[in-house]
């Protein structure tokens, strides 16, 4: 049924055109970078720890890529800190008062 | 006249080099300029035989850059279209038998007595590929909506970004079957251009009368493919005109009505 639907909107996605694009898409990032998928996930480790040093940081939350920005490639990294405050501490001087 | 010298390169073989730089010649010469083909493929020289002028080759660009003949007498002009000449390739040497300064010195020599001089130029991204890009003034991409075509254009359009001329670089999509881009199979010019992020000039269809104008040396300018080329060809001389519709998918009503015929 969703492919009738697919054939009237005119929408060519279903067949292996899309496969081929997106294999293009990510092969390219390595081909342009020179950065293999090993070496990107080995900077991240890297940066990770680098970042950790001076702030707090959710290591699972870190988000670290090569976006491809017209032929430019880019290293794209979204990084949360986490909050410095612990609450422990704020308890501890209103207590002292 | 100041001509202008445009390389047509790929990377990948077998994408349409030679056919686009025979077909885009004879558009050129059949709009009114004066037209210089060089075979940049040197050991694997075919733009003689796609253009049919195989069987009066007597000196080749070998013979000049070592001295054996002037430039002069390597031109061959196309019997059919005198605006239209050759500098063939030679066949038993190689790409090492003439450099990159070499090229540059030869295109001088013609820049004043033709409009355009195109460079065919071989595969691969080695010293015949720096051959027939170093007197380039533009350079014209051809691929193939095929993954490693796409691959190997991307990496030459970084070869060529990294050159310190800063050549404008400009794609044509070559055998672009519109029925299997229309059931998904196939990658859309969008695609191409989404990936390789370049400026497109044209799209060719696959066409199977590109095969026997080979078979005859006579490049078909009334066939689609050849429609298309002489477009790129006005194109390039500035005109404005709308890239070919491959995708006929019409509107709803018609969508419909293929969808019910099978």
């Amino acid at each position: 049924m969703s492919s009738l639907f697919d054939r009237l909107l005119g929408r060519r996605h279903r067949g292996s055109s899309l496969t081929a694009k997106q294999r293009l898409q990510l092969v390219l990032v390595t081909d342009r970078s020179n950065l293999t998928p090993e070496k990107l996930q080995q900077m991240k480790d890297e940066i990770i720890a680098v970042i950790s040093k001076y702030v707090n940081i959710s290591p699972d939350k870190v988000k670290i890529d090569v976006e491809q920005r017209q032929r430019d490639s880019w290293l794209v990294a979204d990084i949360p800190l986490r909050g410095m405050t612990d609450s422990s501490s704020l308890r501890e001087g209103i207590e002292d008062a | 006249m100041a001509a202008r010298v445009i390389t047509v390169t790929s990377g990948k073989g077998g994408v349409g080099k030679t056919t686009t730089t025979a077909n885009l010649a004879v558009a050129l010469a059949s709009l009114g300029k004066q037209v210089i083909c060089i075979d940049a493929d040197i050991g694997l020289r075919n733009l003689d035989l796609i253009l049919g002028m195989e069987n009066r080759i007597v000196n080749d660009i070998v013979d000049v850059v070592e001295g054996r003949c002037k430039l002069r007498q390597a031109m061959i002009r196309h019997k059919t279209m005198p605006d239209l000449w050759l500098v063939p390739a030679a066949q038993t040497r190689d790409k090492t038998a003439v450099s990159p300064t070499q090229m540059v010195e030869i295109v001088k020599e013609l820049r004043n007595d033709f409009h355009f001089v195109l460079i065919d130029s071989p595969a691969g991204i080695e010293r015949g590929f720096r051959n027939a890009v170093a007197p380039a003034d533009e350079v014209l991409i051809v691929t193939n909506p095929e993954v490693s075509a796409v691959r190997d254009a991307d990496r030459i359009i970084g070869l060529i970004e990294a050159d310190a001329r800063k050549l404008p670089v400009r794609l044509i999509i070559n055998r672009v079957k519109a029925d299997m881009i229309r059931r998904g199979e196939m990658l859309s010019p969008d695609d191409v251009i989404d990936i390789l992020a370049i400026s497109l000039i044209g799209i060719v269809p696959e066409d199977e009368d590109v095969l026997i104008a080979g078979n005859r040396g006579a490049p078909d300018p009334n066939s689609r493919a050849g429609q298309s080329f002489r477009n790129i060809a006005r194109r390039l001389m500035g005109e404005d005109v709308p890239l070919e519709r491959l995708d006929n998918s019409g509107n709803l009503f018609q969508r419909l009505a293929r969808l019910f015929s099978g």
